[in-house]
């Protein structure tokens, strides 16, 4: 049985349903998988999780968590997932630990009898168990925030957006949690928009404008990515962006980091391109071949 | 039950880190009684008057000495001619002017008859009323002690006993008045404001998605405002009673339970409200106009309802606080029991029922 089954949602806002936020969405998640749904802000992500933790009606479709339907079943599927919202919605006035301390009454449990279970994470910020939760930094609300939707020990994990707004190194720290919660059994559907964090799960589905572009293990849409890839540079970069967009063999060019990412439509050696980009920019240009990531996948795949 | 006193603490705890808003909860009742109690009111009290005596005799003297020693009246000038008392009204000091004619003693005397003239500043048509009212009252006095003696062929004598409030204080119509008001505020508009800023900061999203019964999340919310608008009555009862000598004539567990039943209809009235609005402003604005100002107007309080057009008098029967008003004036003042106010007991218990179930029925269980 999958965790998480959709199938076919739909979901539009507004009188006419003229905003569409999903189109046709269609996926599954394993058991104790850790999936990504990787896209841009408005792609819909927030929309999918909130039908998915039953806060949403979709307009056609349906879906199941843990086997539950989630408009039947809604008050299932509430004992048992974990949900964290993209905003931080905890009680900025309460305590680190009257916080902790209401979510596991809610949920009819204690903070001991699932202290092992948040343990790693609660104990970085349990030296500040008295501050209220208003006066906590990025990094530490969502430590937080993450206890509190683990504190019922749910069976399917929903985390919106959880590192947006955070910094690199508490990043890097809460991904290394999520590895550390899924080898405890739990199911995890995270989003996010930044593509370097796609490599971090098991399986991602890429979505943008309410459509799944691929879904696909990280590296299988890395491998999937077939055209040639150079990264180019010169000291005048938006000349040269300019210049070989008019190009023939160019497929697309875009700029990535400090290089400009260009694909091209057929294989050519090193030599030849960099004699062809020459004809047009006497500047002095570096040209390297680059394996792709996803981000270049995720551009692809939109252009098509 | 657990979950649900849990958040009832964690309702508490909001309520008690929000100092401001807590001391304004509780002290709001205490400031409107004193300021209702001792500045604002509209009894007649000292009045500055002016005098014009032609006279100046036996008899004007002593009416003139008996107006200035009532508590109403205090002599503010002796003017001299006629002209003299526009000029004082412009000046806006004195509210009152007396005219007392030449020979008014040998008039009194001879003809068995005087006259006096009493002019007053009309720009406030209830003041100037009751003014001349004392005024006369005053007069009347006067002339009663000085015919005694004498017979006279025929006299009808109006004898007045104000019923339930012999000194006409203004306290025994506010004290019911603020009592409205005040439980209104804390429980409608402070019930609907908590439940929208949970929908605002994003926590209702959690709530939603857990075990907890969307309902029980609401009625927890209101559970604490009940004790403090407790509070509110004790503190206006006891003030009313005990500074403004406002006494408890009728039954205090009937005046108690009938507050309750008050509250519960304001509660269930906020909640509707929190189920309507958006965002905390919308909720303080319906509440504001939707609520306040026809507890204010149409309660009976501020204006008797009996003047009112059809169409207003229609429209006060919705106002739950007038219903209210009538019930705490018989039970505190006129002391009477449940057998006489029934009726408004019944219409309150109705309009409770009605808004708990529409707000129960309207509230989300999803976000949209």
């Amino acid at each position: 049985m999958n965790a998480v089954r959709v199938n076919s949602i739909i979901k539009t806002y507004g009188k006419k349903k003229e905003i569409t936020a999903l189109q046709d969405i269609s996926f599954e998640v394993k058991p104790s998988e850790l999936y990504g749904i990787i896209g841009p802000d408005g792609a819909g992500k927030t929309s999918l999780f909130r039908i998915l933790t039953t806060l949403l009606l979709a307009d056609s479709g349906n879906a199941t968590v843990d086997g539950f339907d989630v408009v039947k079943d809604y008050k299932e599927i509430r004992k048992r997932v974990g949900y964290m919202p993209g905003k931080f919605s905890l009680y900025q006035d309460l305590s680190v630990e009257e916080n902790l301390n209401f979510f596991a009454t809610i949920f009819n449990t204690t903070i001991r009898e699932n202290y092992d279970l948040i343990k790693d994470i609660y104990q970085q910020i349990e030296p500040f168990k008295d501050r209220k939760a208003g006066k906590l930094s990025g990094g530490m609300k969502q430590k937080l925030a993450l206890s509190c939707a683990l504190i019922h020990r749910p069976s399917v994990l929903f985390l919106d957006e959880p590192t947006t707004g955070v910094d690199a190194v508490s990043r890097k720290e809460f991904w290394e949690m999520l590895k550390r919660l899924k080898e405890q059994g739990i199911t995890i559907l995270v989003s996010t928009p930044y593509m370097d964090e796609a490599g971090l799960c098991d399986r991602v589905a890429l979505i943008q404008t309410g459509k799944i572009l691929s879904i696909n293990t990280p590296q299988g849409i890395v491998d999937d990515y077939k055209k040639p890839l150079w990264a180019v540079k010169s000291p005048n970069m938006l000349q040269l962006l300019n210049e070989l967009k008019e190009r023939n063999e160019v497929e697309d060019i875009y700029p990535f980091g400090e290089y400009h990412h260009l694909v091209l439509k057929n294989n050519i050696k090193r030599e030849e391109l960099e004699q062809w980009i020459k004809q047009s920019t006497p500047e002095a240009v570096t040209v390297e071949a680059v394996r792709p990531d996803i981000e270049d996948c995720f551009i692809s795949l939109m252009k098509n | 039950m657990k979950q649900f006193l849990s958040f009832i603490k964690k309702e508490f705890l909001h309520i008690w880190r929000d100092k401001r808003t807590m001391f304004i909860l509780l002290g709001m009742p205490v400031v409107q009684i004193i300021i209702f109690g001792f500045a604002l009111t509209n009894e007649v009290k000292n009045s500055k008057i002016a005098i014009l005596d032609y006279a100046k005799d036996a008899a004007s003297t002593s009416l003139i000495t008996e107006l200035d020693a009532s508590r109403y009246f205090e002599i503010d000038k002796n003017l001299y001619s006629y002209d003299e008392i526009e000029a004082e009204f412009k000046k806006g000091k004195i509210k009152l002017a007396l005219v007392i004619p030449q020979q008014f003693a040998s008039d009194l005397q001879h003809f068995n008859k005087a006259q006096v003239q009493l002019i007053a500043d009309a720009s406030d048509p209830n003041t100037a009323n009751q003014l001349t009212n004392y005024a006369t009252a005053v007069i009347m006095d006067y002339q009663k002690r000085i015919t005694n003696d004498r017979k006279l062929p025929y006299t009808i004598n109006t004898e007045i006993r104000n019923l339930y409030n012999p000194q006409l204080k203004g306290a025994y119509n506010f004290v019911p008045g603020v009592m409205a008001m005040v439980l209104l505020l804390v429980c409608t508009m402070m019930t609907a404001i908590t439940i929208v800023k949970e929908k605002e900061m994003g926590t209702m999203e959690i709530m939603l998605v857990s075990p907890m019964k969307p309902q029980m999340v609401v009625i927890a919310k209101a559970v604490p405002y009940l004790v403090l608008s407790a509070v509110n009555i004790s503190s206006i009862l006891l003030l009313s009673r005990f500074v403004l000598d406002v006494p408890i004539n009728g039954s205090l567990v009937l005046l108690l339970f009938e507050s309750i039943l008050f509250i519960l209809v304001s509660l269930s009235l906020g909640l509707l409200i929190s189920s309507a609005a958006a965002s905390q402003q919308t909720a303080m604005f319906i509440s504001l106009v939707g609520m306040f100002l026809p507890t204010v107007m149409l309660s009976g309080f501020m204006f008797p309802i009996e003047n009112m057009p059809l169409a207003l008098r229609i429209v006060s029967n919705i106002v739950p606080a007038k219903w209210y008003f009538t019930i705490v004036k018989s039970v505190m003042i006129k002391g009477i029991g449940l057998h006489a106010i029934w009726k408004e007991t019944l219409v309150l218990t109705g309009m409770m029922l009605f808004f708990l179930t529409v707000a129960i029925k309207k509230f989300k269980i999803r976000l949209a």
